[in-house]
This record gives C-alpha cells, structure tokens and sequence, in this order.
C-alpha cells in the first residue's frame, strides 16, 4: 500500500489536519503516521489513536497495514 | 473449561496490568511487543502478558473485546490504556507510572506470563 493512499484516508477523516506518513520499511505494509488536529483537541491519547485506527480501519483489518505507528497532537 | 473470550475478560478484569503480545517477556517476536513491555518495566508495573501467537483466535477475540486493532494492548485495572505508542509516550512523560501507582497502590515489580488454553 502506498503512503498517499493512507495519507488519503486520513485527510478524509482529519480534514485540514498536519499529517505525515512514512513507510518505515520501504515495504508498503510498517507505517509511521503523525497527525496534528483539531479533532483531537481535549482528548485522551487512547481516544485520539483511536479515531486513527477507525479513519485506517479497512486497511488494518485486512493486513494490508500490517504494523501502524502513531503519533497524534491537537491544535490547542 | 471456559471460553477463550471468557478467559480473555478474566484475565483483562483480574490482573492489575495485563499486556498482550507476540512473544513472551523472555523472548519478545515483535519489537512493538518490547517497546511496551521495556516502558512498563520502567514504570514499576506488576507486568502479566499474554502470548496472542500460540491461537490466532486469541487476537481476534481480544480485538473484537477491546476494540483495538493492533498487538500490543496495555490494560491497567481492566482499562485498555492503548497499545506500544501511547504506552511509551505515558511511560516517557511520567504519567504512566503516576496512573499505575494510583489505580494499584503499593505494589512489587514482576513479570509472570499467563498461558491461555486453547483447544
């Protein structure tokens, strides 16, 4: 899977947000993604990450993602 | 004998912290699974992990209890806290051993592994 397509799905899903995808490996399927967004302004991490896991569901549950880094920031 | 999901919750509800991985403490088969495990460590934890590799039936139960995708999973007190990354960053600023110390008071650090039957 390539960077852009994750990094399309989380524009969907963080609209306007800074986000930043690295494919760790070179391989398509270890992925870094860092986020900063007002969606996650006022939440605990395990709430933030876990909006990223819900907008890369399809990925993740299918193995195309087979390992998700995540690093979440809010704007405030 | 009780159901894998039963004895998934049981585990989640009655261990102080619960961390699920591939691999054992001794010998870790993911790196995620370490970085969890080394973050807790630091923080002082009573550490009981769950090998998920013997059954892959174990993540999928897990997965469809907690709600979380990925392996590692850190529960505290039956509370999922979140997986390597959030584990690491809690460890690193401090907090995660300030939430273990306050949700189990006085504790020892150990590490035990607890083997799930699976038919």
């Amino acid at each position: 899977m390539a960077t852009n397509v994750i990094r399309d799905l989380l524009d969907q899903s963080f609209p306007g947000g800074e986000i930043d995808v690295e494919d760790r490996t070179g391989g398509g399927d270890h992925f870094q993604v860092t986020i900063v967004s007002d969606a996650f302004n006022g939440l605990p991490l395990i709430q933030q990450h876990k909006l990223v896991n819900a907008a890369l569901a399809a990925p993740l549950a299918d193995g195309t993602i087979h390992e998700l880094r995540i690093r979440t920031k809010g704007t405030a | 004998m009780s159901t894998l999901q039963e004895q998934i919750k049981q585990v989640i509800d009655t261990e102080p912290v619960a961390v699920f991985i591939k691999g054992t403490p001794e010998a870790p088969a993911c790196g995620n699974s370490m970085r969890a495990l080394q973050a807790l460590w630091q923080s002082g934890a009573p550490i009981a992990a769950i090998d998920v590799l013997p059954d892959p039936r174990i993540r999928q139960e897990l997965t469809a209890l907690s709600e979380w995708p990925t392996i590692p999973q850190v529960f505290v007190k039956g509370e999922l806290i979140g997986g390597a990354d959030i584990t690491e960053e809690l460890n690193a600023s401090g907090e995660l051993r300030v939430k273990i110390d306050e949700a189990l008071g006085e504790h020892t650090q150990t590490v035990r592994t607890i083997a799930l039957a699976v038919d």
